[in-house]
This record gives structure tokens, C-alpha cells and sequence, in this order.
């Protein structure tokens, strides 16, 4: 509940009981703090914590049905797709108030859907042979493609390089409930499918043959796996840009200090990634206040020291 | 060879040249004769003879070069200079520079304002000499630059005069605007995430000869001119105006910055203070700076006259 402008702590609890049903204090705040803390920084820390559970979630989730430890929600194209939606959105719709919809997230949801749902239908190039590799490397292609023709545009429409390289950086400066409300239901969804899955996922960490003959269908868990991941991926893109980071190294940490069991790590994945988030923007609104640092910084500038402290100390222990 | 060294001692001591006040008519009376030396931020630059087929990569550099009367030896300009009406924008990019399709146009002489050290070498390969002229950051940079222009191209009276013209402008709008504006606050937002410029920009220097005070300043430790501040900073900062560049490229108006959530608290929208700008004519450091003033001062007179 920290901020550029500084609002004192007993004020802040008294203000957010009083929105509780039921209850009614008096905050003693002014009408202005009140509102800088309920419309501004409240949506904010929402906001970050919605999207930071859903990425590590979803990186979690990836990691486990690719069993590929580098494997992050961006890895079947969303964030290229995302990528090339928001910037054909930033250079051709400039006029983006006479719509009734902010078109720039949508762009974003559909670029990203547009990505994985590209790279899994070229993926099923080698139906037969189909194996969790052969779907990454045509992510990647994908990916590269994707990120040529967002590339070319951006570069045709040069004015537009700051706003496109903003989107990419990620941030949650512009957050309001209304961002919130739009990614929440995705969020709930596409993380309880995950969830409600862990144990399958531990049982496919054998392999897929080993899985098929106990009984387990991978090929369909996977697709559903990927596909409740993607959109929940793509819904925490289109509002917040392209956050790195996070759906690896939360993950991981968890993995590392609490053990690899799908059980422990999803759950933990939705609570690790969601405080992390929460905090980086923190620094990220804070460290230089009251200019904003770019939030994809902050969290590989926090993120990879932290998590190269914790593979250190988990090599030493065993 | 003596005015060639002259010309080199002008660009060095700069200021005193283009200060019509010091040395009255110095410039102006001798030099439209060519060859020309000019010192550009590359290295010093010859034209050999007055350039007839001048391409233009900034559209800054085609407003000052019309403005100065070199607007018939322009034969094309890049894909972002949409000012004045007959320049002839062409598909060519500064941000993208292709040296064949620049050569196509057979210049004798390109103006750039992110041009690099390489283009520089490809275009002088074909004896095609660059002429630098960077982002201003102040409105003496301007000055420079258009009287720079104007011996470029051999119409250095002329520039003189357009220099002449604005400094007087500039004064008179100033002049207007006295002290009254002292105490303000404003905002100048660059996009719909708040980007901003800060008193050090040459955007702020439009602002700060008003002596209006620029809210961003709190943020100059972000180590840079245009730092992005935080929403509810700004709200809390509560300026009393706000001047929206962001009209174009990102469709905001006084409606939708209203709109925002926790921004109807701040004075300038409740107070109707909002100030849609042109993109354009507010990122360019170009003749057009003085419209800008203009509407700058306008905002605060208007402001000043609905709360007395």
C-alpha cells in the first residue's frame, strides 16, 4: 500500500475496511487520497497480482506438459502474436477513443490466440509423429515470424516505436478496475482447468509413453493444458504488455526450495507469482517516484539475482 | 578562403551570429556565395555549389526549409513531413534510411536529424554532403539550425529575416503572458501512459519562458528528459493545466482524460483546462514553435480569466 505520493497507513486500512460490505469507518483521508488509493493504486496491486498468478501459473503449467524447464507462457507464440496485434493496433487505429472498446487489448488477446493457434495447427504437420518438442520448435518458428511482420510495421510506422516498445516492456501504469474485470474471469478459469490437472501433470513427468500405458491420454491433456494456459496468458498480456520473467523463475524458486510435484508447484505458482508481481511494481512505481521504472526491468533486475541466489543455495544443499 | 574561416568562426561562436542584436546584418550582407563550410555534430560539411535538389529526412528540416525560402530546391522529403502542404513527401524514411533510394532523387545536398556517422559515409561516397541538424533542445538551437539552413542553401537573408520575425513573435507572446502565469503548474502528457517531458526538454522550454512550472521536474532523477510518470503522482500533483500532445497518435481529448479514473480531481479538468495540441507541431523545433507558444498562452489567459 505504498506509493509515489504518500498516504498515511492507519488512513489506508480505515479506507479500504469502510468498502467492505457492512462496515463503516471513517478513514479520516482526503477526498483526493481516497481516490488515488481506491481508483489508482488499489487496480494496480489487483491487477499485478492477477497477472503475475496467472503468468507463473501458466509457465508452471508449459514446464510441466513440455517437460522443458525453459519452457515460459511465451513459448507457443502468445507474445509475438500479442505483440504484433498491439503494435498493428498502436500504428493503424490511432484514434483509438471513438471506439467503444479499447482496441488495443483486444488486438493483443487475438494476436496471441492467433499465435498458439497457428503454431499447433503447424506443429500438426508431423501428426503421427507429434511429440511435446516438435510443437516447441514450431512455437519458435511461429514466434520468429510473428516478430518479423510486427518488426516491419513497426518500422514503417517509426512514430510509433516508443508506444510499441512501452506495450512490449510491460506495465501496469494505466491499471483500472476495468482491466481487472476483464482478465479476472479468464484468470479463474484457465487456472482452476490448470489446477484441477496437477496430478495428471505429475503423472506425465515419466513421459508420454510411460503415461499412455497408465492410462493417461497426454496428447488430449496437453492440448487442454495449452490451451487453458494460452488464454489466460493472452488475457494477462493484453492488459499488461509483455511481463518477462516471471513464469519461469517463480516456477522454479518453488521447485527448488519446496520440491517439483505439480501438487506443491501450481498452487504455490498462483500465490509465488501473484506477490512477486505485486512487489516488483512496487519498485517499479517507487524507485524512482514519481517517474515509473518499467516493470519487465524490474522483474529480470530482481528476478534473475534472486533466482541465481536460490540455484546456488539449493546446489549446496544437496 | 578568409570568408571561409569566417563562415567556420560563425558556426563556432554561434550564438553571437544569430543574435541579430550584437552584430547587425554580419551574416546576411555577404554570404550566398558558395562554396560553403558548415560544422555540423559529423565533422564540418562543404557545398560546393547552391544545392537545387535538396532531400529533406526531417520534417523539421522541411518546415525550416520552406520557411527560409529554400522551399522550390526541395525535391523530396521523407514519409513523415506532412508540412507545408506542397513539400513533397516521398516514401523515403529517415528512420530506415535506403542510400539508393535517397540517390534516386540525385541531391546535391540531404538534411537529417538522426542521420548517422554511416549514412554520412555512404552519401559522401557519392559526393552527396549530409547536413546534420539533431533534436533542438533549446530555441537558440532552432535559431542556429534555420540560420544554418539559410547558408546551406544560399538564402542566408532570408533566414535572418525568418529568425528575426520569430524572436520578435516569441517576445511579444511572452511579453503578453508577463509574470501572470507565475505559480502554475502544468502538465504536458506525450502519450496515453504518461510520458512526459521535463523543464530541461525543449518542450519544457516553451513552458518554462512563461514561467509556468512543470510537475514532471519532481521526476528528474529518472535520468532522463522524458521520464513516465505515475498516474496517481499526476493526480495528486493536481496541475492546473494539462496540454495533450498525444491528440493524434493516441486520440486523447479533453473528454478522455476526464474519463480517467481519479483524474476529474484534478484542478485543470475540472477547471476546463485541458489543452489539445497538435502531435506534429508539438515534437517538431521548427518555425511552427511559435503557434505553440501561442496556444500555450492562450490556455493560460484563458485560465486566468475564468477564475477572475
Amino acid at each position: 500500500m505504498v506509493g509515489p505520493v504518500s498516504i498515511p497507513g492507519g488512513g489506508v486500512l480505515r479506507e479500504l475496511a469502510d468498502r467492505l460490505p457492512l462496515i463503516e469507518v471513517s478513514s479520516g483521508l482526503s477526498e483526493r487520497d481516497a481516490t488515488i488509493l481506491w481508483d489508482l493504486r488499489m487496480p494496480r496491486v489487483v491487477l499485478g497480482g492477477l497477472v503475475g498468478a496467472m503468468l507463473a501459473l501458466a509457465g508452471a503449467a508449459y514446464q510441466g506438459v513440455f517437460r522443458n524447464p525453459l519452457a515460459d507462457p511465451y513459448l507457443l507464440g502468445v507474445a509475438a502474436g500479442a505483440g504484433l496485434g498491439a503494435t498493428l493496433v498502436i500504428a493503424y487505429l490511432p484514434n483509438v477513443s471513438e471506439w467503444p472498446v479499447d482496441p488495443l487489448p483486444l488486438a493483443a488477446f487475438v494476436g496471441a490466440l492467433v499465435g498458439v493457434f497457428a503454431t499447433y495447427t503447424l506443429g500438426r504437420a508431423g501428426e503421427r509423429s507429434r511429440t511435446a518438442s516438435t510443437l516447441i520448435l514450431a512455437g519458435v518458428a511461429m514466434a520468429s515470424f510473428l516478430t518479423a511482420l510486427q518488426t516491419y510495421v513497426q518500422q514503417r510506422e517509426s512514430d510509433t516505436l516508443r508506444q510499441v516498445f512501452a506495450w512490449i516492456l510491460g506495465q501496469l501504469t494505466t491499471a483500472s478496475w476495468r482491466e481487472v474485470l476483464l482478465v479476472l474471469p479468464y484468470v479463474v478459469v484457465s487456472g482452476a482447468t490448470i489446477i484441477l490437472h496437477r496430478r495428471l501433470l505429475d503423472v506425465m513427468t515419466v513421459g508420454d509413453e510411460e503415461a499412455d500405458a497408465l492410462g493417461v491420454d497426454t496428447r488430449r491433456i496437453r492440448l487442454l493444458i495449452v490451451v487453458a494456459a494460452s488464454l489466460g496468458t493472452a488475457a494477462a498480456v493484453s492488459v499488461s504488455g509483455l511481463i518477462a520473467f516471471v513464469g519461469i523463475i517463480v516456477p522454479h524458486t518453488i521447485r527448488l526450495l519446496l520440491g517439483s510435484s505439480y501438487r506443491v508447484v501450481l498452487p504455490l505458482s498462483v500465490l509465488f507469482g501473484g506477490t512477486f508481481l505485486i512487489l516488483a511494481d512496487l519498485a517499479a512505481r517507487t524507485a524512482i517516484a514519481p517517474a515509473e521504472v518499467p516493470i519487465g526491468v524490474i522483474t529480470a533486475f530482481l528476478g534473475a539475482p534472486f533466482f541465481l541466489f536460490v540455484l546456488r543455495r539449493s546446489r549446496t544443499i544437496s | 578562403m578568409s570568408r571561409r574561416l569566417s563562415l567556420l568562426l560563425c558556426a563556432l561562436l554561434f550564438s553571437a551570429c544569430a543574435t541579430p542584436s550584437e552584430e547587425p546584418e554580419a551574416v546576411p550582407a555577404q554570404s550566398d556565395e558558395f562554396p560553403v563550410t558548415i560544422d555540423t555534430d559529423l565533422g564540418s560539411i562543404e557545398i560546393q555549389e547552391r544545392p537545387e535538389n535538396i532531400v529533406s529526412l526531417s520534417p523539421t528540416a522541411t518546415e525550416m526549409l520552406f520557411a527560409v525560402g529554400a522551399g522550390d530546391q526541395v525535391v523530396a522529403v521523407d514519409d513523415q513531413s506532412d508540412f507545408p502542404p506542397e513539400a513533397p513527401t516521398t516514401d523515403l524514411s529517415e528512420f530506415e534510411p535506403n542510400v539508393e533510394a535517397i540517390a534516386s532523387y540525385d541531391p546535391d545536398l540531404v538534411v537529417t536529424s538522426g542521420g548517422t556517422a554511416d549514412l554520412k559515409r555512404s552519401l559522401g561516397k557519392l559526393d552527396i554532403p549530409m547536413l546534420l541538424q539533431p533534436a533542438a533542445t533549446t530555441f537558440e538551437d532552432t535559431f542556429d539550425q534555420l540560420a544554418d539552413l539559410g547558408t546551406a542553401t544560399g538564402n542566408v537573408s532570408e533566414a535572418a529575416d525568418v529568425v528575426e520575425e520569430m524572436r520578435d513573435r516569441i517576445d511579444d507572446i511572452v511579453g503578453s503572458i508577463g509574470d501572470q502565469a507565475e505559480g502554475l503548474t502544468y502538465y504536458h502528457e506525450l502519450d496515453d501512459t504518461y510520458f512526459t517531458a521535463t523543464s530541461e526538454t525543449f518542450i519544457g522550454e516553451v513552458y518554462s519562458v512563461f514561467g509556468l512550472a512543470n510537475i514532471a521536474d519532481e521526476a528528474k532523477g529518472a535520468g532522463t528528459g522524458y521520464p513516465q510518470l505515475s498516474a496517481e503522482y499526476i493526480v495528486e500533483a493536481d496541475p492546473d493545466l494539462i496540454f495533450l500532445a498525444d491528440t493524434k497518435c493516441c486520440g486523447q481529448s479533453a473528454e478522455t482524460v476526464g474519463a480517467r479514473p481519479g483524474w476529474g480531481q484534478i484542478a485543470a479538468v475540472q477547471e476546463d483546462a485541458v489543452v489539445p495540441l497538435d502531435d506534429s507541431i508539438a515534437s517538431r523545433w521548427g518555425p511552427r514553435i511559435v503557434d505553440y507558444l501561442e496556444t500555450v498562452a492562450d490556455a493560460v489567459t484563458d485560465l486566468l480569466a475564468a477564475r477572475s
